[in-house]
Parts: structure tokens; sequence; C-alpha cells
């Protein structure tokens, strides 16, 4: 076995050294009535090779994002990742270390984060960030449990253009902690009165822009009517690189930011890991849930970083913890924060532009197409299409053609007679032959 | 001072430069002139600041400059925009590095970090082992790593054959009818499984009723944390002199307000509870679930069946019995078995077989399941790279995994019982070994101090003051990885430490670390006067910069 290094006369001596007979001395507090006396029912041992093709049967009956025309998105978004950002942190010390516990060995991993946390909060446009958590939707979770914490209230307001995954995993964990969700409905043309459902007895409002069917929401109205009812504004995006092009939320008076990084620095990995971006204003930072890097100085005075006010954190308070998360998302915001430092401010404007480009261009083919309709007034690189039949069959069909048109709604929202829509996105990975593949996919079956 | 071998151990502070430990807030005295700060030859002052292959790096705001940009983009053709007029106005604050410049920015912030495969990583209850490179290979095929969680189910046949593969030894090794494979982390695990616990009391019409959670004082912090974040009430289970849960402990606390007991088996402490399978007996009777904490099923995979000692749920964390990297502190994977009787409050997506092909269950089954926890269907990434880990060390390779690690672990404990202290009697231990810092009592060494000590030897210390049932913990796990021979230099080093502390060179352990990229950090001053984010240094005054 490649993996472990003891030989049987290793392992003869040191059971010799500890003074037992033999390993099963070692687990003789397994009762042994309990005890698993044969190996598992699976398969022994394999080399290297035997795994590999196993495991590439199974990769090869999937198709990639890459070999086809391909403008699905709907909270995860194909981008190109530059190769040094997959090579970085494949780096032994940033793939094997562990929670910088032990700040002096861990510098690397510290600065790093506290780089994620700047960039996140120059992004959002909000003061402090923390240092990531598992997703955007878990990521919003949390947020409304921290607004429910500096509110003291226990009821949140969600807007109908919220990613109908996102909601729900409010509403499941809100449902388990007692608190009340409002949920709007289903928004597809961004006109919902949002306002009329805040009262003085809200915690917080969540918006999500560009909101899952495309449209950007201008958010200042929202938190005007939030704050004059005491209430917070959750700002949600599933897509990063909208941030580059579309005014940030903390500028347009968000109180907690949150959304899924995936889209800078991650690969798509059917759904994860990803990375959850989690800001805020710093007057709330002791309520905030996750880890937190902080600047510091060692005991020669130099510049250094730690893993700070944890006195919030789970391992400290235990049942009186803010939250009961024990990791980041580590390895991903390293991956964001590599590609957001090649991109920098002039690529991150660039590529947001580009993606922008993208999809107005697809947009103006796809509204010529006889029978289709684009919804949207405005979007930033996804919109949302109405077609004479079933979208559902449509994205089927096309699959069958090798092109991947997008999101069905039904596939989100089933049952709410939403049948018809369709969910597009284009990045800068499309091309004109792209496009134009689809574009002629769907004349051909509509 | 001088190591044994008259060799320095320590930098010296630039004569012209006095040290400015123990700034304010610090808990530690400056080092004295008369410490390990005072002479050591062969110290030179460099201009950079560096130490031949021990770089300093500034911060990327210090470097990077807003219109430098490491990745080509070609600037689309003039369009107009429709954003509806919510463009941008203000710049962002980005800075960029060209690419060789990120290059070398993040390979020398690598350099400051250690990781398992710089050396022994004995990180008690986190299970630092090896990290196969076979498994990043197989991760980032693009028949897995390029493939959309809504793309159509018919597209991603093979993603789904290998949840359900997963699925399928998942279940095997722990002898459970049912596996949620959604959790992102061990902690959003404890999550589901005690979600899925308060649901099937629901769903019984007790969930006015049965509020209260029991958690041994042993416990992993996250659990207290989750069952409160779910509105049960903690109670503490007692922690007992031998180390272990007792029957006689719960059963008093047991009642019809009683939801379920957290336990983590094999315990914090180490230790294999040998009641367990009572426990749950006990528990089950009086209408409660057992929620296990995987956290240590490392230590006996092929060894013992979380479901043949009555397991109502157990999170299992991927990153740690199946070696998904840790990633300086994530991603991780925490899927969660389940028993017979919670099976059905599983939350979508799952996958099901049908005929040749796979299903992907979206809409919510029953009624009574816990809704959607993500918004995906978990983590594929550490999926492939946990399923590439089963397959190469089969179960011949798992069982022997947990063998080699339970005999590591014992090996640690057998070589230095003599000298550090063990709290609950020298009796065999699983995975890791617990010791307390009673040894270490008048040497004026903390357990804080000398696992710094052990940075200058070159380890990372073990996991300190977990569990908090001892004083002082250090609770050493050195994993399978590890070979006898580096396990001897390891007990050596220790050994050599423990000796130094009892002879009284407190000062080798007070002002560790000595060697590493940084001395000891202020963790007060960062809590107390946080800095969380780079910020512009203020402009020089006119007068000033004349």
């Amino acid at each position: 076995m490649r993996y472990l290094p003891l030989t049987p006369a290793d392992r003869e001596a040191m059971l010799a050294r500890i003074g037992v007979p033999d390993i099963d001395a070692l687990f003789a507090d397994i009762p042994a009535e309990r005890r698993v006396t044969a190996p598992p029912d699976l398969p022994r041992h394999k080399g290297e090779l035997e795994v590999e093709r196993i495991l590439s049967r199974m990769a090869a009956r999937n198709v990639p994002a890459s070999a086809v025309p391909f403008f699905v998105g709907a909270g995860a978004y194909k981008h190109h990742v530059p190769a040094t950002v997959d090579h970085l942190i494949q780096r032994s010390e940033f793939l094997t270390s562990y929670t910088p516990y032990q700040p002096e060995i861990a510098q690397g991993t510290l600065q790093y984060l506290f780089e994620f946390q700047t960039q996140v909060a120059a992004l959002t446009g909000m003061e402090v960030a923390n240092a990531s958590m598992y997703d955007g939707s878990t990521g919003t979770a949390e947020a409304v449990l921290m607004a429910h914490r500096v509110t003291r209230r226990r009821k949140a307001v969600l807007s109908g253009g919220l990613h109908p995954h996102y909601a729900e995993v409010v509403r499941t964990v809100s449902g388990m902690a007692g608190d009340e969700v409002v949920s709007l409905p289903p928004d597809v043309s961004a006109t919902e009165d949002i306002l009329a459902a805040i009262d003085s007895g809200v915690s917080c409002v969540v918006v999500q822009s560009p909101d899952v069917f495309g449209n950007l929401r201008d958010l200042r109205p929202v938190a005007e009517a939030a704050h004059a009812k005491g209430a917070l504004l959750i700002a949600v995006f599933t897509e990063a690189v909208s941030l580059g092009l579309v005014e940030s939320p903390g500028v347009m008076g968000a109180d907690i930011v949150v959304g899924e990084g995936q889209s800078i620095g991650n690969a798509l990995s059917f759904g994860g890991p990803y990375v959850g971006l989690f800001a805020t204003r710093q007057k709330y930072v002791r309520q905030m849930p996750g880890r937190l890097c902080g600047e510091t100085v060692d005991a020669e005075g130099r510049r250094g970083f730690v893993l700070t006010l944890s006195t919030r954190e789970q391992h400290i308070r235990r049942d009186k913890a803010t939250s009961n998360i024990c990791t980041n998302s580590g390895l991903c915001c390293l991956a964001f924060t590599i590609h957001m430092t090649l991109l920098g401010e002039a690529g991150l404007r660039r590529l947001a532009r580009a993606n922008h480009a993208a999809a107005v261009k697809l947009a103006d083919l796809l509204a010529a197409v006889p029978g289709l309709e684009v919804l949207n007034g405005n979007f930033f690189n996804e919109f949302t299409v109405r077609l004479p039949k079933p979208a559902a069959g449509v994205v089927e069909t096309l699959a069958g053609r090798g092109v991947l048109a997008g999101v069905p709604v039904s596939r989100l929202l089933p049952g709410r007679e939403l049948d018809d829509l369709l969910l597009v996105a284009s990045t800068e990975v499309n091309r004109d032959d792209d496009r134009a593949a689809l574009v002629q996919a769907l004349r051909d079956v509509l | 001072m001088l190591n044994r071998q008259g060799r320095p151990t320590s930098i010296t502070p630039l004569a012209d430069e006095p040290a400015v430990a123990g700034a304010a807030g610090s808990e530690r005295p400056p080092a004295s002139a008369a410490g390990p700060a005072a002479a050591a030859p062969g110290t030179r002052r460099t201009f950079t600041g560096n130490r031949a292959l021990a770089q300093e790096e500034p911060l990327l705001f210090e470097i990077g400059r807003p219109e430098v940009t490491g990745v080509d983009i070609e600037e689309p053709e003039p369009f107009e925009l429709r954003l509806g007029g919510l463009e941008r106005k203000a710049p962002i604050g980005l800075p960029g590095l060209s690419e060789p410049e990120t290059m070398r920015h993040f390979v020398r912030l690598s350099q400051a970090n250690y990781g398992i495969d710089t050396g022994l990583f004995p990180l008690g209850s986190c299970t630092m082992k090896h990290n196969a490179r076979l498994n990043e290979r197989m991760a980032r095929l693009p028949g897995f790593a390029d493939i959309h969680p809504l793309q159509p189910v018919s597209t991603v046949q093979g993603a789904l054959e290998l949840m359900s593969e997963l699925a399928r030894y998942l279940t095997t090794l722990t002898g459970m009818p049912a596996v949620a494979l959604q959790p992102k982390a061990g902690a959003h695990g404890e999550l589901l499984g005690m979600m899925a616990i308060k649901a099937a009391i629901a769903a019984r019409g007790e969930g006015e009723t049965r509020t209260t959670v029991l958690v041994p004082d042993s416990a992993h912090g996250t659990n207290p944390a989750t069952a409160a974040l779910l509105g049960f009430k903690v109670k503490p289970v007692p922690a007992r002199e031998d180390g272990w849960v007792h029957l006689a402990d719960v059963k008093p606390l047991l009642g019809p307000d009683v939801a379920a007991i957290m336990l983590t088996n094999p315990n914090t402490c180490g230790l294999f509870e040998p009641r367990a399978a009572e426990i749950a007996e006990v528990i089950h009777a009086a209408g409660g679930y057992f929620y296990c904490d995987g956290a240590n099923f490392n230590a006996i995979v092929g060894k013992a069946r979380p479901g043949d000692l009555g397991v109502d749920a157990m999170h299992i964390n991927l990153h740690k019995t199946f070696s998904t990297p840790h990633g300086g502190g994530g991603p991780g994977a925490g899927p969660v078995v389940l028993s017979e009787r919670l099976a059905a409050f599983a939350p979508v997506p799952f996958v099901r077989r049908e005929g040749d092909g796979f299903r992907l269950v979206e809409d919510a089954g029953s009624p009574d399941a816990v809704g959607r926890i993500t918004a995906f269907h978990g983590q594929m990434g550490m999926f492939v790279r946990a399923l590439a880990y089963m397959l190469s060390h089969g179960s011949d390779g798992m069982r022997q995994a947990s063998e080699d690690a339970v005999l590591n672990a014992n090996y640690v404990r057998a070589c230095l019982s003599d000298l550090m202290s063990l709290p609950f009697g020298d009796k065999p231990c699983m995975h890791e070994v617990l010791f307390d810092d009673s040894w270490l009592k008048e040497t004026g060494v903390t357990t804080l101090d000398f696992a710094k000590a052990m940075i200058d030897e070159g380890y990372h210390p073990m996991t300190m003051y977990f569990p908090l049932v001892v004083h002082g913990a250090m609770l050493v796990e050195p994993t399978e990885s590890e070979s006898k021979a580096s396990l001897d230099l390891f007990v050596a080093t220790l050994r050599d430490l423990a000796m130094a502390a009892r002879r009284g060179e407190a000062e080798r352990f007070t002002g560790a670390p000595y060697l590493a990229p940084r001395r000891r950090l202020d963790e007060t001053r960062a809590a107390r006067q946080p800095v969380l984010r780079w910020t512009p240094p203020a402009p020089i005054p006119a007068q000033q910069a004349e």
C-alpha cells in the first residue's frame, strides 16, 4: 500500500515497545461483539493507474462546459481561470496546511486571508469582510441570523428575485431556529413592492442584484426604507464579476453584503467547493460569523497576522457562539485572491465589460428568434427569455444537439407556472460561433 | 542561547534596533538581555530584511498598481451598456500584479507556511494525513471540475454515478442505511444531522417538549454551538477522571425533554467510548436520538461500524478520514450518515439509481424532511478526492490505515509516558494520545510554550488546550502517514524538550519560537484594536514632507 510507510517488521517492533501482543489489543475498548472481524465488503486496494481508469471513465460520461457552447448560470458561472491560479493553490504549503492556529508558521495563509478580506471589502464597498463562508447560499442564511442578532428581531423579508435555492436555505435554517421568514413571490421583472413588506418587526430585507432572473436592482430605496424601520439591508450577489461594472452594494446602502465568489478563481465543480463572500459595516463586526484575520506585531515588532476576535466563535463560546462555523473556504479564497490579484482593477473592469458585452450580443440575437422574448430591460451577464414551449424540454433537446442552453426556471421553481422561462448566461468564454450555435438550435426546435 | 551542538537557537536583534517585544497588551514580558535574545554569533543584518530563502513579502496593496493586470482580456468593441444606469462611478481600489509578480508574491507567502508535506503535523483531532496528488489530478478532470450543477442531468451521469458510489462506500463503512452528501464541512454536517433529529421529533408531535440536547464536556465546541443554533437547550454531561462518558451520568439526565445526545466516538480524549452502544440504548428507550460526532472516524474504519453502535446520525469529515486536503482551513466536506429512523428526513437533492442511469431528486420529497441546506449538491471536488482515496486504499488498506494510525499514536504514548503525564493513566488510546500539563508543573513552561518550542525544532505543534476536560491539554495525532523513523525522531525531540523543561531551561520555551518567520505574535493587540483590512497610509502632512 503506497500510502502506508510502516513495514510488518516496524509494526511488530512497535507493538513490542508498546507492550501488547497484537494490534487488536489496542482496540480492546470496542466491545468484542461490536467489532468488525472481516474487511468491509468493498474492493481491495488499487494502483494509481487503475484508479485513474475508473474515475476517468466516470468523468467521460459528463459533458464539460468547455467542450460545448455553454450558457448555464443561475448561481454558478463558467469563466476562464488563469493557469497560475491552479498552480499556486496546489503548492504544498498552501494545500496541506491547516487552519492557522499557530500563526508563527502560518503567515502565508494569514497574509492572503488579510488580502482576501481587503479585496472583498473593496469589491463590495463595505468596511470589513470575513475570511469567507462555505458558499453564497449558506452565507446568506448566516447573514439573516446575524441581522437577527444585531436588531434583536426575528423576521426576515426575502425578495422574489433572490435565488430560490438561497431562499430555501434561509427558510430551512430560520424554520429550524424558530424565526419568521416572509418570502415574496417570484419576481421575474423586478417590479415587486418590497417596501410594503417592511414593518417595524422586520430585522432584515434580503435583495439580490443582479437577481436570479438577471435584473439589476437599485438598492438605495430599499436601504432607505429598511433603515427607516430599524431593519438591515442584506444585499446578495451570485456573480462576483458583476461587481467590476455595477455600483457596489455598499455605496447603495447595504448593511451586510453576501455572495458567491466562485466566479473568480474557482471551477464550476458541479456545485462545490465554492467560496462565500461576507462583508459588513465596522460597527457590526462583533456580530459577524466566521473567521477573521487581523494585523498585529510579533515579539520583535514586525508586522504579522493572526486569527482574531475568536471570542465570537464556537471553540471559545460553545453554545453562546455567533455561529457553529469552524472552517472557512481556505483554498477557494486563496484561488479568489490570486485571480483577483492577477486581474487587478483594470482587469476586473475589462472582464466585467467583456461579460456584459457577450450577454448584450446574445440578447440581441435571441430577441430576433421568432417566438422568443427577452424579458429583461437591464442585466449584467444573464437574462430571462420566454419560450413558446416548456423550457425544460427545449434545454434537453438542445443538450442532445451538443448545446447547453441555460437553466429552465422550472428547475429552480417547480410548480410555479414559470415553465416557459429560461435563464441564459453568457460570459467571456462564449465566442460568436457559440452564440450562433445556440441561436440556430433554438430556431430549429421552436 | 546555544544548542548542544554549540549553535545559536535565536535570531539576535540588531544592536541598533532594540527589540520591541511585549508591545502594548502582550501577555509576554520583553525578552530579557540575558534571555535568548542575547548575543548569537553569526547573525547578520541584511539590507532587505530577507534572510536568504526566508523572504519578507509586502502586502499586495503595497506593491500592486490599479492599472497593472496579469490577465490579457480583449476589450470588447464599443457597445451600449444595459445596466439600467447602475454602473460603478468610483474606482474600486483593487491593485493588480503582472503574472510573474503574482507568482512570486504567492510563492513567497507559501514559504511562510507549514504543511503536511513539510513535516510531521500531529494536530490532534484534525487528522493531518498525507494528501495524495492522484486525488488532485482526478478532481481536476474536466468531466468533474468543469461541469455545472444545473446542466441537464443527462449530461452529468458520470458525476451522479460518482456520488452514488461514494454513498455506497460511506454507508458500507459505517453500516448505516442512508447518507446525505450535501454538508459543506463537519460543522455543517452536524447542523444537518441535528436538523434531521429535530424534524423527526417534530413529525412525532414532540417538537415543543423535546428541547434538550446532552453534550459531554469533552465535545468539540461545534456540538453545543450547533444545538444552540437550532434552539435546543444544551445540558452538559460531566467529565470523569477516566476520560469516558458513563452510563450512570447519562441516565439521570434522560427524560421526556431530551431530544438527543451528541457523543464523539472515538472521543476527543483519544479514547473509544466502550459504553456507546448502551448509551444509545438508553437514549432510544427514552425517546431520544444518538448523534455521533464522526470527527475521529479515521481510527475505526474497517474495525467498527457506527451502525452497530446504535448511531442515528453521524457526520464524516472527508478532509480528515478520507484525506481531502485541509487547504489552510477549508474547504471541507461533511456528509452525514443516517439511521433508518432518520433517513426519511434527509434534504434534497439526492441521487437515485433508475435502471441504467441516475436521477437527481431536487423537489422536496417528504413534507417532513429537512429543507435544502445549500444551493447545490455538496462538495463535488471533495467527493472525487475522497473516492480516489477509498479506491486506492481499498477495504484492506483503509482497515490497515486505521490500525497504523492507532499503532503510531500508541507508540508515541509508550515512548513518552515516562516523561509526560497521561491524564487517564497508561492505557491504550486510539488514533491520538492526550497528555496534560501536570508534568510541566514548576518548570515555568506552559503548554503553549512547549508547543512554540516544537516549532523551532521543525514540527507543527499538537492541538493545545483541547479537550477542555484536562488541564493544559496536548493532543497528539501522528496519523498513519508517519514512518517509524519519523516517529522516533519526533519522540526523541519531545524527550529532549521535556528534559530541557525539567532542567529549568525555561527560556528555550517562553520566548519561542525564535526561528520561525515570526516570533510570538501579539494576539491581545489584534483583538483589542482590530485591523481587519489594509487601508492606505495617511498622507504625510505638508510641512513634514518639506
